[in-house]
């Protein structure tokens, strides 16, 4: 394949023949593509898979929920353990499979080199590595839910264990007792994470060695600040959350006692490890999604991102603050008060760089010329979201409040509004941003914009009645509660329906998309940075020569041309007087 | 970066199409290299921490358990492997200047070495097996296995002394005023009070002969359960190490073979380089093991 | 649902968010909430409405250029850097001041023992007497000292705003002092297993006097009952009925139900009579002998459990055997035979 490489460089390769999806045929040309933009898609595939099997799960555990008592099961203890099972792999599944690997893998994998002027990653054999140790992971947690229903709807007791039902965060000793699959879901998390880290490698030399002539660390895409971000937190925590998992599976296999406390060990030690990489790990969640939405804002608001310096540094903050925050997971688990303090405080500081990017956003869009298109609704929404995630953790921040407020379910709307919505909303925009790219197909504008709608109106009626319920005192992870809160599970349950209807919305759109949609042109949305320069979609190897670069959110050289339905790159010098030392790209297309 | 011309003609058999220029294809891999590196150090550091931390709470464990590694053996395994280490060096810049015979020796060496240090870490291993103090469940000291003489029973009334800071316990609660509710606990109870870590005061019954001999009956009674503990860190460390040594001998063995058809030379060594650098990181994490492991005072 | 919708509604005004607050310092924790609440009103709505100004002011429109706007403004970075952090920080005092006061219990506290197990509390006083409700005496500071015998469990009362895990192999305490009288709910909220969300019970707050009155009768209330009664309550509130139904559905244990004077067949294979001496062992040793069927889950009742109430529950499961025309079979006569 790497003979093939050195085509003459003239010239722009547009022929249908010679993009990345149709170069090549048949299932061994992907399976064994060491192509970034073909592996990206299968990790799209697989984790969308993976995120719809988690959104099942949901669905399942809001419907148990939409009365006190049993459900969905007419027995009490079944449906307890139903529904302990369901919230557990929920969790697990939708943090360790769909939101720590989806943006990165998805679309950073599809869009960085793209953004790099590169052909590919720094490591392509690391990056196809990378994809399999991913599908050996969920293979895992396929397995773990295979065995719960052999066990529950077959009867058979497996030697394993069936299913899993330890809450996402494995707490010992409950993980080190119970009867469920724990340490093949143990093993699975941890070959995910190693997948995670792999990419995280692979992005941080890409974008130390690979940018092109031009594109100094300050003339980068912000996503490429944000994925650097989320590459360095997932390269410097993961293996710490590798070796604690391990010595879990030691714990339970071999019964060596470092974290259960009637061998001598000590369980608040697992949550220290835990926390230390989990916490984090909610900013390589959080991370891309704002590189994701400071491209969008850009763009559709046709005008140079507010604040550029301000955004870049406060993701790199972000990355570095959020490892020293890990101890305000445990203000009730009985640490100093002193650590306590130290934690909070330190909490607090977090929220300085989330704010200064919601300002600079906000900023953005003051004398743009606002183009409401799917992608920037989804943009909108992440801003709305995040703000209200965001703010609500300063309720949790403040040591005072945050011992009423943990473990109920005010917790579970933060992070849903954080995690969910500001991840999710990012996620899909970013999806129906570079889908045109990806595919060289338009989705339906008109259903994308219906369907945003009822995602966000959904979303709000699952969640947001979940902060009044926490402040009631409705404790998380309660199969059982006091009729006292039926209203709220019941206004909560209603919307997760009708999320899940938007979701599927979503999901139709796209599909759609792929068998109707009109072709797209190169560039439909007039972005400046280096993936709208080359065809859609992009030929097997990106870029036919190395790239020169200028500002990448100076959007002044592109003019909408009706006949394409796309931007088109305007030759000789339209930019009055430029502001930086003359972009002076060049590439045609 | 800037060499852009290079990528039309003579491209190097081993530089990929993504890369302009051979430097710029070692730098990158250099690069990841040092990246996963640190990945590395960081899970010995979860490791490193758990140690800390129960090095911290119980000093007596630790140095009880310590008289049990063998630090001839030890000590003899830290030369081997600094060797190796040296070697591994040579062989890098034998590849730098393309002395084949001196990289395929010095390679061999090193191989040599890895599998000299896995020979006596079987050796201990073998000993510990033998006397009962392997990992997990196995160990002689594990409460789980322990027999009564070992390990106080739980659910009895203990002697006062078992307990020092704690409240008063058993069956004699219910007849006294102002006591905890009858024991029905089934694990250890903490020898100190309630908040921050578990920690426990130093034992008098030690301090006079601290760098002597101790055996388990100088140990306050809470900790003789504890003396497991030791053991299971000591497996964790060395067993992970240990499997990093033998990654790092299939790495090797891999070079061997790709030396010995000469495929590395002057401009193409990033390999070599690479597993050297890898080479190094476990011999440094040994070194860290070993004094933290076998010369507690 | 409309009548419970109009209920939430009509409660609005002061407790639409937190509960009705109980506790010395759940007013304080509500004052830091509210000042955080108004913080956040106020910055969402600034967010929201910028953000609908700007997208309607600035919308597209066909063949008109957007004017030149600035792309930085040092000014505005450092406010919209300063002022938050400013916030932040006068948030992270009021927290930290009040925190400190639910940390520090008064010198004069009353102290109770509790323990968690799966999946139910016992409440240990001074002289001896154990329960499964918390009952408290009204304005006066109480500290818990908290203990789990299992996993990790972790006491709340929403109206005291007081939470704390209950870690196995560490004594965790808090304290609060109860300013109403009455019941209040107490969750467990660290997950621990299958009945996670049974595991609540309630805080009674009485008054001082009624609080010494209900802890000297609470004392030795098993003895005053007739034995099988006692029994039943025990059965209620010592943590059996989690596991043993008395309607001969099996959960986690046997039933009680018809099991008394019958041979019942063992893990091992072998059977035993159910009789005194089979009950006394099963509470007290429960591992030894394991009923077919069940796992050995359950944990030693061994200085729980006083010999008059051993007596009581054995008593009590004798009454759950088939009525006495049946006393004249051969296994009625084997449980005569040992007396």
């Amino acid at each position: 394949m790497s003979t093939g490489t050195t085509t003459t460089g003239a010239g722009a390769t547009t022929g249908a023949n010679d993009n990345y999806l149709t170069c090549d045929r048949g299932i061994r040309s992907w399976l064994l593509t060491l192509d970034h933009k073909r592996i990206g898609l299968m990790y799209m595939v697989v984790i969308l898979a993976s995120f719809f099997l988690g959104g099942l799960f949901a669905v399942l555990l809001r419907t148990e929920l939409i009365n006190p008592g049993p459900t969905l099961l007419a027995e009490e203890e079944r449906a307890w353990d139903f529904y302990n099972h369901m919230f557990t792999l929920h969790g697990a599944v939708m943090v360790f499979m769909f939101i720590i690997p989806g943006i990165p893998a998805i679309l950073g994998n599809f869009v960085l080199p793209l953004m790099l002027g590169a052909r590919d990653v720094a490591f392509p054999r690391l990056n196809l590595m990378s994809f399999y140790l991913w599908l050996i992971g969920g293979a895992f947690f396929v397995w773990v839910l295979l065995s719960g229903v052999i066990e529950v709807w077959l009867g058979i007791d497996l030697p394993g264990g069936g299913g899993l039902d330890t809450g996402w965060t494995f707490y010992t000793p409950y993980s080190t007792t119970t009867s469920s699959a724990v340490v093949p879901a143990l093993l699975g998390a941890f070959t995910l994470g190693f997948s995670s880290i792999l990419t995280g490698v692979n992005f941080i030399a890409s974008i130390h060695m690979l940018r092109p002539e031009g594109m100094r660390w300050f003339r980068m895409p912000l996503m490429l600040w944000a994925l650097y971000g989320t590459s360095v937190i997932q390269v410097l925590a993961t293996p710490v959350l590798g070796i604690t998992l391990l010595l879990l599976v030691a714990e339970r296999v071999l019964g060596v006692g470092i974290f259960d406390p009637s061998l001598g060990g000590d369980p608040v030690l697992f949550q220290h490890f835990f926390w230390f990489y989990s916490h984090p790990a909610v900013y390589i969640m959080i991370l891309p999604a704002m590189g994701i939405i400071s491209e969008l804002i850009s763009v559709f608001s046709r005008k140079h991102i507010f604040g550029y310096k301000f955004i870049a540094f406060s993701s790199i903050a972000i990355a570095l603050l959020g490892f020293l925050v890990w101890g305000h997971h445990m203000f009730t688990s009985g640490q100093s008060a002193l650590a306590n303090a130290i934690f909070s405080l330190l909490t607090f500081s977090v929220s300085i760089p989330s704010a200064i990017k919601v300002f600079n956003w906000l900023a953005t869009l003051y004398r743009g010329s606002i183009w409401l298109a799917t992608p920037l609704l989804y943009a909108l929404g992440f801003i709305l979201l995040f703000a209200l995630g965001g703010l609500t953790g300063l309720f949790l921040g403040a040591l005072a409040t945050d011992i009423h407020f943990h473990d109920t379910y005010f917790i579970v709307a933060h992070f849903h509004y954080v995690m969910m919505g500001s991840t999710l909303f990012a996620f899909i925009g970013g999806m129906y941003y570079w889908w045109p790219k990806m595919f060289g197909k338009m989705y339906s504008e008109l259903w994308g914009r219906i369907s945003a709608v009822v995602v966000f109106i959904g979303f709000n009626l699952t969640f947001f009645v979940q902060f009044v319920a926490g402040s009631q005192g409705m404790p998380r992870r309660y199969a059982n509660y006091a009729d006292a809160y039926t209203v709220y599970h019941q206004i909560s349950t209603i919307g997760s329906y009708v999320l899940a209807v938007g979701l599927v919305m979503v999901g139709f759109n796209w599909l759609h998309a792929l068998v109707r949609g009109r072709t797209a042109p190169a560039n439909p949305w007039g972005g400046n940075t280096l993936e709208w320069h080359c065809p859609s979609p992009p030929p097997h190897h990106n870029f036919s020569r190395p790239q020169r670069v200028g500002d990448p959110y100076e959007f002044r050289r592109w003019r909408f041309d009706p006949e394409i339905d796309g931007y088109v790159r305007v030759e000789g010098d339209p930019v009055a007087p430029a502001p930086e030392p003359a972009p002076a790209g060049t590439t045609d297309s | 970066m800037t060499t852009g011309g290079a990528s039309e003609t003579g491209r190097p058999p081993h530089l990929a199409h993504h890369f302009e220029s051979s430097s710029q294809q070692v730098e990158t891999g250099k690069l990841g290299m040092w990246i996963f590196l640190s990945t590395e150090i960081l899970m010995f550091g979860g490791l490193f921490c758990a140690y800390s931390v129960y090095r911290a709470n119980h000093p007596d464990i630790f140095f009880y358990g310590h008289q049990y590694l063998d630090t001839m053996l030890g000590a003899v395994n830290t030369v081997v492997l600094i060797a190796s280490s040296l070697t591994m060096a040579w062989a890098v810049r034998c590849a730098q200047l393309g002395k084949q015979r001196g990289l395929v020796g010095f390679l061999a060496l090193t191989l040599v070495g890895g599998a000299g240090f896995m020979g006596i870490k079987a050796v201990e291993y073998t000993h510990k097996w033998h006397t009962g103090k392997w990992v997990g469940t196995a160990n002689m000291y594990h409460p789980a296995k322990a027999d009564g003489s070992m390990a106080p029973p739980k659910t009895e009334a203990d002697p006062a002394g078992a307990e020092p800071a704690g409240p008063p316990s058993g069956a004699e609660a219910a007849s006294q005023p102002f006591a905890p509710p009858p024991d029905r606990s089934q694990v250890l109870m903490p020898s100190t009070g309630p908040s921050g870590m578990v920690a426990l005061e130093p034992s008098p019954a030690l301090e006079p002969k601290a760098a002597e001999h101790v055996e388990l009956e100088d140990l306050p009674p809470a900790e003789r359960e504890r003396v497991h503990i030791f053991f299971q860190i000591y497996f964790m460390m060395t067993g992970l190490h240990g499997l990093h040594v033998l990654i790092g001998m299939g790495l090797l063995a891999w070079l061997l073979v790709r030396a010995a058809r000469g495929v590395f030379g002057p401009r193409y060594y990033a390999p070599v380089d690479c597993v050297g650098l890898y080479w190094h990181l476990v011999d440094l994490i040994w070194i860290f093991l070993f004094p933290l492991l076998y010369l507690i005072h | 649902m409309p009548p419970s919708v109009i209920a939430v509604l009509a409660q609005l005004p002061d407790t639409f968010w937190m509960p009705p607050s109980a506790s010395s310092y759940s007013g304080d924790v509500d004052r830091v909430f509210y000042l955080i609440l108004w913080i956040c009103a106020l910055m969402f709505a600034l967010v929201a409405a910028l953000m609908t100004i700007f997208v309607v002011r600035y919308r597209r429109r066909e063949g008109k250029a957007p004017p030149p706007a600035p792309s930085f403004g040092t000014a505005l970075e450092i406010t919209w850097t300063v002022i938050p952090t400013l916030v932040v920080i006068v948030i992270f005092y009021f927290g930290f001041r009040t925190f400190l006061d639910m940390a520090t219990p008064p010198p004069n506290a009353y102290d109770i023992q509790v323990t968690a197990f799966k999946w139910g509390w016992a409440f240990g006083y001074p002289n001896g007497h154990v329960d499964n409700r918390l009952h408290v005496p009204l304005d006066r500071p109480v500290r818990l000292v908290l203990r789990s015998e299992d996993v990790i469990h972790s006491l709340y009362v929403p109206a005291f705003r007081v939470k704390k895990d209950v870690v196995p192999g560490r004594y965790n305490t808090i304290w609060f002092q109860a300013t109403k009288a009455g019941e209040f709910d107490l969750f467990c909220t660290e997950y621990c297993g299958t009945k996670h969300s049974d595991m609540a019970t309630v805080v009674v707050v009485q008054e001082p006097r009624e609080f010494e009155r209900w802890l000297d009768d609470a004392g030795n209330w098993a003895e005053k009952l007739p034995p099988a009664e006692a029994g039943r309550k025990l059965w209620e509130i010592r943590g059996c009925k989690q596991c043993h139904t008395l309607d001969g559905s099996s959960r986690i244990g046997p039933s009680f139900l018809a099991i008394w004077g019958k041979e019942r067949p063992l893990s091992d294979g072998s059977t035993v009579l159910v009789d005194e001496n089979y009950v006394r062992e099963s509470i007290l040793d429960p591992s030894t002998r394991i009923a077919a069927g069940y796992e050995n889950v359950m944990p030693t009742y061994r200085g729980r459990l006083k010999d008059s109430e051993i007596t009581a529950l054995i008593e009590f499961i004798k009454s759950l055997a088939p009525a006495p025309a049946e006393a004249g079979t051969p296994t009625g006569g084997g449980e005569d035979g040992q007396r």
